[in-house]
């Protein structure tokens, strides 16, 4: 039954304490509307949800984990990219 | 004196325990995880009803019998659940049908039911109610999709139809007990609830391209503690270990 007919999704819940949907977990469903019934009843058992998101997994473009030193490489130790060197006068309040 | 609010308390609390009992056989037996987990979920709601249920029907019976006294240790002739919830859990097709003609008659009776008279009866209907309404959203939805499916859960469902019409009429079965505590705002006459059961079996059915069963066929006889052959069975099963260890707890 799963498989081709029954798609994977993944499953995205914001509890009530949060302004984001976190990532939980992935189900199978046929379609959009059993997606969300299920992502509550396996997902949302124990703790209150308030919003649950779902998104067909085949949806999902992700990056290159093999892509990962060009993405992500740190840029702590470029100096030039961080606005440190002004000093904020008094009276500007917070920036 | 007839103690008519036992009664009646015990009529809504046995159908909540025994269709509890009948779906939770399905754990670890569901077709697909996802509704192995709905399927239990459904059935813990309805025993934490039942067991809120019997709680109180102890307390109206004053006799000093506790929740699972009434849960575990009457016979059969003594359970007031409706022929319906009985039934055997058969295929997925049969356990969707029995739950959403179950869920179609709780929907409207707990939102009536929450402006009772009586307190008690009136809070568990209010929390019960929320749970209903995805119990019946649930079930619905799978009606639609195995009816406006393939041809073979076309017919495992048609034919599920054909099995569990007869007992739906029974939901909405009073006699004496409902009439006196009807007078006095505590029950609900279940006539009114007719119109809103109709349209709502008329929508889903419309919706799953599935045709009403036409048999006028009516069984009834489960709130007098008449029972088809199948609770005998089920609560053999159900009351075997508190009758073999009497008192034993987890």
């Amino acid at each position: 039954m799963a498989g081709k007919d029954w798609p994977l999704w993944e499953v995205f819940i914001r509890s009530k304490v949060g302004l984001n949907h976190k990532h939980v977990g992935s189900i199978h469903a046929a379609d959009a509307e059993m997606a969300v019934e299920n992502a509550r009843d396996v997902y949302t058992r124990r703790s209150e949800g308030i919003s649950i998101w779902v998104v067909e997994s085949s949806q999902v473009f992700a990056s290159d984990p093999a892509d990962a030193d060009a993405l992500f490489e740190p840029a702590d130790s470029k100096i030039y990219r961080h606005p440190t060197f002004y000093e904020v006068p008094d009276g500007v309040g917070h920036m | 004196m007839k103690n008519n609010l036992f009664t009646y308390t015990l009529r809504i609390a046995d159908d909540s325990l025994i269709l509890g009992q009948r779906l939770s056989a399905w754990c670890g037996h569901g077709p697909i995880i996802e509704e192995d987990i709905a399927l239990t979920n459904i059935a813990l709601d309805l025993i934490g009803q039942a067991t809120s249920l019997l709680e109180y029907a102890a307390l109206t019976e004053g006799k000093g019998r506790t929740a699972d006294d009434l849960a575990f240790l009457r016979f059969e002739n003594q359970y007031f659940n409706t022929q319906l919830v009985e039934q055997q859990n058969g295929d997925f097709a049969v356990t969707i049908v029995r739950q959403w003609i179950f869920d179609t008659f709780r929907l409207p009776f707990y939102e009536a039911l929450q402006r009772s008279s009586d307190k008690q009866l009136a809070a568990i209907a209010e929390k019960s109610l929320k749970e209903t309404k995805y119990h019946w959203k649930h079930s619905s939805e799978w009606i639609i999709r195995m009816g406006d499916g393939t041809e073979e859960s076309n017919k495992r469902v048609t034919d599920a139809l054909n099995l569990l019409w007869k007992f739906s009429d029974e939901l909405f079965y009073m006699d004496d007990v409902d009439a006196q505590l009807i007078s006095e705002g505590i029950a609900i006459d279940l006539e009114t609830l007719r119109p809103a059961f109709n349209e709502r079996i008329a929508f889903v059915l419309r919706e799953a391209t599935l045709q009403q069963p036409d048999s006028k066929w009516k069984l009834s006889g489960g709130r007098q503690g008449r029972h088809t052959e199948h609770l005998g069975h089920l609560l053999a099963e159900m009351q075997y270990m508190q009758r073999a260890y009497p008192n034993m707890e987890w």
